[in-house]
């Protein structure tokens, strides 16, 4: 059993575990972070992604005594933070995701959001091509990476003021542009 | 057809669509986005112990004698079980149980469930397996599935229900429809070649994990990654000996299933069982290499066909033959039989139509439905055979598939019903957005383009028990704060079935969707749904909510127009609010409108049901792979074939799917692009199989290849609607039907890039550069 003195999502804790666990396991099943997801246990998949010290690690890989001593972020820290930093609601990434679609199942999401953000910490405006270079260690089953790509050009063109790109399946209007139905867009719809 | 079950292609207030139609975000994506949505490993309980199996080292053995003693003597082991302990067969299909949770008298794969620890943690229970000591005698394995049809001895299974197994043969249909071989002769031209579809298998990212809990009272609480909770119930009764009644199953969010957790799972039994034994809850999470021995599925399939046809492309009869790898124990496979000749008879009309398909079990992990199932191989072969037609002919494969188009409102030969068929328009689409007809043969050599069409099912008439009781069924409450919830047995396994059921429910209800909340596959809590599979439950459980909301909905506008004082016609729900069409001073929340409608007719509420109308061919198997409604779409996809180094590159996918209505765009367009790129992955990267000792050959996701983010070409998702008269709202499936044609519109792009055909699955480097040396006359390499 070893106490390891770890910086999680802002806060210091003293964790007692035994000596060969993972920051993951440690993360999960002593404090309760079940977050960050374990799909391979072998480095293999990136479900276990966290940030340490802003860059991207696999916690299935990390023993949680090598991450004393530095800055661990697990998904459950972005909208904390984000709020923290006078923002309201999710973390811009998050929230993306949210609105192209890009959960299906979910579960390598935690490890995909956190290395989008840590892509976008290094550069606000990456290519596609860099886009899907800084997601190629966390494996997706569910969407074939189309709408991830499209979650992250949406928050980079939001945090530009650019325009997101049209998905193919929406030829005319572009979808993310339009929230739900307003009130005002009912009063047009009104029957004459 | 009972009128519950239809409710037309309409909006259900004239005016038009308020919510259908229009991309919204998932009802669980912010829970996911987070790290807040609770999967089925992340349920911790006080005192829980841990499980860890033993499994087979050989694939195929009896059992002497298994000793347990000093595992059960190291400290921090509660309990062991072995196949004894649970020695009832079930199986997910009820004709053909054949499965133990663990081993009782053989074991069949390498890696067949042998025995179960439970420990205080998983340090303890893997330290009490090096403990176990189970004595075997090793027989023949069979590891080909052509050894197994022509050797019957030693058997796999010796009887499965009492009826006893012929040799190692699993199942075989043979059907005949018209007159093939009159067919054949009348054609000019007739293409008789072979196929190989290879075993691939689902990786779903989340590993399989049950929790169970036994209450003093004797109920038994079953949480687990299923998609198929309700079988998964009535499953655990039947091995444990228990009432349904005291079995809870609930499934937690699902980290992706794809048909790979569709049966029930030793795991299941195991926990439960532990669970009852110990007195205390009890996890068993698998690891990566033991998903990769779970398997069920791509089968392999050996496939021979024969296609006849008229000088101007008309298809005159199809003769199949099919030999099928089941591995080692039944799972679906009697349907995976049929499945794999009852599916092929769209979108093309061919008058005549035989196929011979048999399954075999070999000493392999068992097979079974994964995405698409039992007919992305046939379809495979069949797509590829009907370019060497177009070939051969000297026709465009695109309109060879429009000359052969069946038609809407029809009946394939094998006496399927078609409703509506939007084939034409997916072919329409993937030629326009291609540029086709520009860019076809004449891109430089090394660049080609190729298509494929396909048709799948939306949902079957076949439930896997007979029973004449509703396919789904659904329940909603409807609160004084006006919140509706909605409780289905509909699992959510990540393709967004809870999402649809909230914008139907706003659809109906007149509800802003955030005023609508799920509560999904929970036995104790939601009416029975089959469960996810067969694309069945947009289609199935869309039709029982509308059956709900319109009860109660003609209860709210009746209890509104009494009160205003005017007509039902006048009264108008719409986003959060009831209107007066008439006189629009006059409205109330849809909040306040309940409180009326609750003191008119009491506390509010609703079930729905749907069932399938009867279907099917008047023949023994003809109701399997008989479906309400078929989706179809068609792919073009551009490749890339480097001739140095055989490797072939998907440069994009056009992927047009006729899925009825798209109630959700979003949802539908990530169906097709999750769909199109597990074909094109199946297609050029993944192999799941077994060494020559029976040893799986590479039980991890770095040694199965599933392609990454740089991996991925664009894919292009275009939604062709056809409005079926018979889906909600007119919508079809749009999970599976996508995969299809990837596989075999990649074969023929790379004919159309360099002049080889690849007839045999996966496409690597060194299977393109045999088939290119194989053309210019160049002998291959040999050993020196």
């Amino acid at each position: 059993m070893r106490v390891s003195r770890l910086n999680v999502n802002g806060d210091t804790f003293e964790v007692a575990a035994p000596e060969h666990w993972t920051l993951l396991e440690v993360l999960r099943y002593r404090m309760g972070l079940i977050g960050s997801k374990q799909g391979c246990d072998k480095g293999d998949c990136g479900a276990c992604t966290v940030l340490m010290d802003g860059k991207p690690v696999l916690s299935c890989l990390t023993l949680a005594a090598l991450a004393e001593g530095v800055e661990v972020t697990t998904i459950e820290g972005l909208l904390p933070a984000q709020i923290s930093a006078g923002g309201a609601g999710t973390d811009p990434v998050q929230e993306a995701f949210h609105r192209c679609g890009a959960l299906q199942c979910g579960f390598c999401q935690p490890g995909m959001i956190l290395s989008a953000r840590a892509l976008l910490n290094e550069n606000p405006t990456p290519s596609r091509q860099e886009i899907r270079n800084a997601l190629a260690g966390n494996l997706c089953r569910c969407t074939g990476y189309t709408q991830i790509v499209q979650a992250i050009e949406l928050a980079i063109a939001e945090a530009t003021g650019g325009e997101p790109e049209n998905p193919s399946w929406s030829p005319g209007e572009n979808p993310w542009k339009i929230s739900h139905t307003s009130p005002e867009d009912l009063e047009k719809a009104e029957p004459t | 057809m009972a009128a519950r079950d239809n409710h037309g292609t309409d909006a259900p207030w004239k005016e038009g669509f308020q919510v259908v139609g229009r991309a919204h975000p998932k009802i669980d994506g912010l829970a996911k986005a987070t790290g807040q949505a609770i999967y089925t490993d992340d349920i911790q309980l006080p005192g829980m112990l841990h499980v860890k199996m033993l499994r087979s080292p050989h694939p195929h053995a009896r059992i002497i004698e298994i000793d347990v003693h000093q595992a059960l003597e190291l400290e921090g082991v509660h309990a062991v079980l072995t196949g004894a302990d649970l020695p009832k067969k079930y199986g997910v299909i009820p004709w053909t149980p054949d499965e133990n949770a663990l081993a009782t008298e053989k074991v069949r794969f390498t890696g067949d469930e042998v025995c179960a620890i439970a420990a205080i943690d998983e340090d303890t229970a893997n330290a009490a397996l090096k403990l176990l000591e189970v004595k075997y005698e090793q027989l023949h394995a069979f590891l080909d599935p052509f050894d197994a049809l022509e050797r019957s001895e030693p058997q796999i299974h010796d009887e499965i229900r009492g009826k006893e197994v012929r040799g190692n043969v699993s199942k075989n249909v043979k059907l005949e429809f018209g007159d093939v071989e009159a067919g054949l002769e009348a054609a000019d031209a007739v293409v008789d070649d072979n196929y190989f579809f290879h075993g691939t298998t689902h990786t779903a990212i989340e590993p399989h994990c049950a929790v169970a809990q036994y209450s003093p009272h004797g109920v038994l609480t079953v949480w687990s990654s299923t998609q198929i909770t309700h079988y998964v119930q009535r499953a655990l009764a039947h091995v444990l000996e228990i009432p349904e009644a005291k079995i809870r199953v609930i499934q937690p969010c699902l980290g992706g299933a794809f048909g790979g957790k569709s049966d029930p799972f030793a795991l299941e039994f195991v926990v439960a069982k532990l669970a009852m034994i110990t007195g205390r809850p009890v996890k068993c999470l698998w690891t990566r290499e033991e998903v990769f021995y779970a398997h069920r599925g791509r089968h392999p399939m050996h496939l021979h066909y024969r296609t006849g046809a008229r000088k101007d492309g008309r298809l005159t009869a199809v003769d199949a033959k099919i030999l099928i790898d089941g591995g080692s124990y039944s799972s679906f496979g009697l349907i995976t039989t049929y499945y794999s000749g009852q599916l092929l008879t769209g979108p093309y009309d061919f008058p005549a139509y035989r196929f011979d398909s048999t399954r075999v079990f070999t000493n392999k992990p068992p097979c079974g439905p994964k995405r698409g199932h039992g007919s992305v191989q046939p379809r495979f072969a069949f797509e590829v055979q009907l370019d060497q037609i177009a070939e051969k002919l000297g026709i465009d494969p695109i309109e060879l598939r429009r000359k052969n188009f069946q038609g809407e409102h029809t009946e394939t030969v094998n006496g399927q019903r078609i409703t509506s068929n939007g084939f034409l328009r997916c072919l329409d689409e993937v030629e326009r957005a291609s540029s086709w007809k520009e860019r076809r043969v004449k891109l430089p050599r090394g660049r080609g383009l190729g298509v494929a069409g396909s048709m799948y099912i939306s949902g079957t008439n076949y439930a896997v028990y007979p029973n004449a009781m509703p396919q789904a069924g659904v329940q909603l409450q409807l609160d004084r704060s006006g919140l509706v919830t909605v409780f289905t047995g509909g699992n959510d396994i990540g393709q967004g079935s809870n999402s649809v059921a909230r914008i139907i429910v706003a659809e109906e209800l007149g509800l802003d969707p955030e005023d609508v909340r799920v509560v999904a596959a929970d036995t104790d809590l939601c009416p029975v749904d089959l469960g996810a599979y067969s694309s069945r439950v947009t289609f199935m459980v869309g039709n029982a909510l509308i059956d709900a909301c319109r009860k109660v909905r003609k209860q709210i506008v009746q209890a509104v127009a009494e009160d205003w004082g005017v007509p039902t016609a006048r009264v108008w729900m719409g986003l959060g609010e009831v209107f007066d069409l008439e006189d629009r001073e006059r409205t109330l929340s849809t909040r306040e409108a309940f409180h009326l409608t609750e003191e008119r007719f009491d506390t509010l509420g609703a079930t729905g049901s749907y069932n399938t109308p009867e279907l099917g061919g008047d023949y023994r198997g003809g109701t399997i792979g008989a479906s309400p409604a078929y989706s179809f779409t068609a792919h073009v996809v551009e490749v890339d074939v480097d001739e140095e180094t055989g490797r072939i590159t998907v440069e994009n996918c056009w992927i047009a799917h006729d899925c009825g209505r798209a109630l959700n765009p979003m949802l539908v367009a990530g169906q097709m692009e999750g769909s199109a790129y597990m074909g094109i992955a199946e297609a050029l990267l993944e192999s799941h199989d077994v060494n020559r000792f029976g040893l799986h050959a590479g039980p991890s996701l770095l040694d199965y290849r599933i392609p990454t983010s740089v991996d991925t070409p664009e894919l292009h998702a275009l939604i062709v609607e056809s409005l079926d008269p018979e889906g909600p709202y007119g919508a079809k499936e749009a999970g599976e039907g996508p995969l299809h044609p990837s596989v075999p519109a990649i074969s023929n792009a790379v004919f159309d890039a360099c002049g080889i055909r690849l007839k045999q699955l996966p496409f690597t480097p060194g299977a393109v550069l045999t088939a290119l040396r194989a053309k210019t006359g160049e002998p291959a390499p040999v050993r020196a």
